[in-house]
């Protein structure tokens, strides 16, 4: 459960595939603002795959034409939470869409133990299922 | 960075070594200053500069110079030789109505064409854009400007409002470092221009010499004379479509000396708005004549009696 080829978290795109350096965010960035997207910027230390809502990092980069302006301000997150899990997100504001068109992991702890899956017996047969990051067990702050 | 915890028969391993960037380019294609002109195609720009702008011919020999290193600095790329990005940013210092706008949005062209900015677009912004209201706010709004200018030209209006040295608590300060910052470490991808009068960018200066040394060209509008005011009338009447007869253009003459004369004259501007009131009286002129049809000319052209109109005039005689 939860463990994949990588060993490692695996949300959002390009994670199965090594890092992207910083020349191929710059172009994931471009392709974003090519098609209108807003970039913002989330950080975490509980990468658990239900936690959807990561901590911001600044606002919402609306009116960017450039992605120099999108990698300056991902170089003060990476600066400030080195060991945290940051992403990148693109807004897409069609109407009618109004939602995340795009999310990759761009900063990752050196050491990532992963999940372990809690079963819990219940009436009869039944088993329960839960899934616990091994590093959230500590405190925030001190995950990873 | 974790291994891999199982494999995948026929799985290729990750490539984690990056890729090695492509050798430079051999020197093929452009060899010639024309030919790079011709392949950046900004030599359109210029002339249209030349062309569209009156008078201002030490400036436009220094965007010429500009335009030229850029130009030689591609060259020599193309040759592998190592070119240095220059440092780009640039002062405007003039009285109102000079030009320095229009020739800030002309420049972001050329830079663009010249490859010197990525996606060649403008922003303007004041202070009130960058210095924030509150300890921490200066911050955030600085640097939210600077990325919207990433890849383009920060035009910076007034920049001298920035500082306001009789207030040793402002905001303007922190702004300003943050500019600093910027310029001179990501110069490659945003221009700062800053814009601004005389004597106050000086005073701007003198209390910040690190903005005044990161700044390469300082770029000084002089005012219009009077023959090259009439002219801009000329071409700004050309552009809407409408044409002084040969009593008008005398009249406007005299009441360019007349303006001239006058406080607050803002060149350029000042001659734009009174060619907007001699509109307005010609509006009200043919407004007045209810059943005479009126031909193409009627519309297009300004009679001495629409400049003579004008309150300069009748105030002059009463002097």
């Amino acid at each position: 459960m939860m463990t994949t080829p990588v060993g490692r978290v695996t949300q959002g795109q390009f994670s199965f595939l090594p890092d992207l350096d910083d020349a191929e965010i710059v172009l994931q960035i471009e392709y974003g603002l090519a098609r209108g997207y807003a970039w913002s910027i989330e950080y975490t230390d509980d990468p658990h795959p239900r936690n959807t809502y990561w901590e911001m990092y600044g606002l919402p980069m609306f009116d960017l034409r450039d992605a120099a302006g999108v990698l300056m301000e991902l170089n003060a997150c990476r600066a400030t939470f080195p060991g945290h899990y940051v992403r990148l997100m693109a807004f897409d504001s069609t109407r009618g869409v109004e939602s995340i068109a795009m999310s990759l992991i761009v900063n990752r702890p050196a050491d990532e133990p992963g999940f372990g899956l809690l079963r819990q017996e219940a009436e009869g047969r039944t088993l329960r299922y839960t899934v616990r990051g091994y590093a959230a067990e500590r405190p925030e702050g001190q995950r990873y | 960075m974790n291994h891999a915890l199982y494999a995948i028969p026929g799985m290729t391993p990750a490539l984690r070594e990056p890729v090695p960037a492509p050798a430079p380019a051999p020197p093929a294609g452009a060899r010639t200053v024309g030919q790079m002109l011709e392949r950046c195609q900004v030599e359109p720009v210029l002339d249209e500069l030349d062309r569209d702008l009156v008078g201002l011919a030490m400036l436009k020999q220094r965007v010429r110079d500009i335009a030229a290193l850029l130009v030689i600095d591609a060259l020599r790329l193309e040759f592998g030789l190592p070119s240095r990005s220059p440092s780009l940013h640039m002062c405007f210092t003039g009285n109102p109505g000079t030009g320095k706008t229009t020739v800030a949005l002309r420049m972001v062209q050329i830079l663009h064409r010249l490859g010197r900015s990525r996606k060649g677009h403008l922003v303007c912004v004041t202070r009130d854009d960058l210095v924030g209201q509150y300890i921490g706010h200066t911050a955030p709004k600085t640097r939210e400007v600077l990325k919207k200018a990433m890849g383009g030209v920060l035009f910076i209006d007034e920049a001298y409002y920035l500082y306001r040295p009789e207030n040793e608590r402002d905001y303007g300060q922190e702004a300003i470092e943050i500019l600093l910052q910027v310029m001179e470490n990501q110069r490659e991808d945003v221009v700062v221009i800053l814009a601004g009068y005389r004597p106050r960018m000086d005073v701007f200066f003198q209390s910040n010499p690190g903005m005044h040394s990161r700044i390469a060209h300082h770029l000084e509008f002089p005012d219009y004379g009077h023959d090259e005011l009439l002219r801009i009338g000329d071409a700004m009447l050309r552009e809407m479509d409408y044409a002084f007869d040969d009593q008008a253009r005398v009249a406007f003459a005299d009441y360019l000396a007349l303006r001239l004369a006058r406080p607050n004259f803002a060149n350029a501007r000042s001659v734009r708005n009174a060619l907007d009131r001699a509109r307005l009286r010609q509006a009200t002129r043919l407004f007045s004549e209810r059943d005479r049809p009126l031909t193409r000319e009627d519309l297009t052209t300004l009679v001495a009696a629409d400049i003579r109109g004008s309150r300069l005039f009748t105030t002059a005689q009463a002097a």
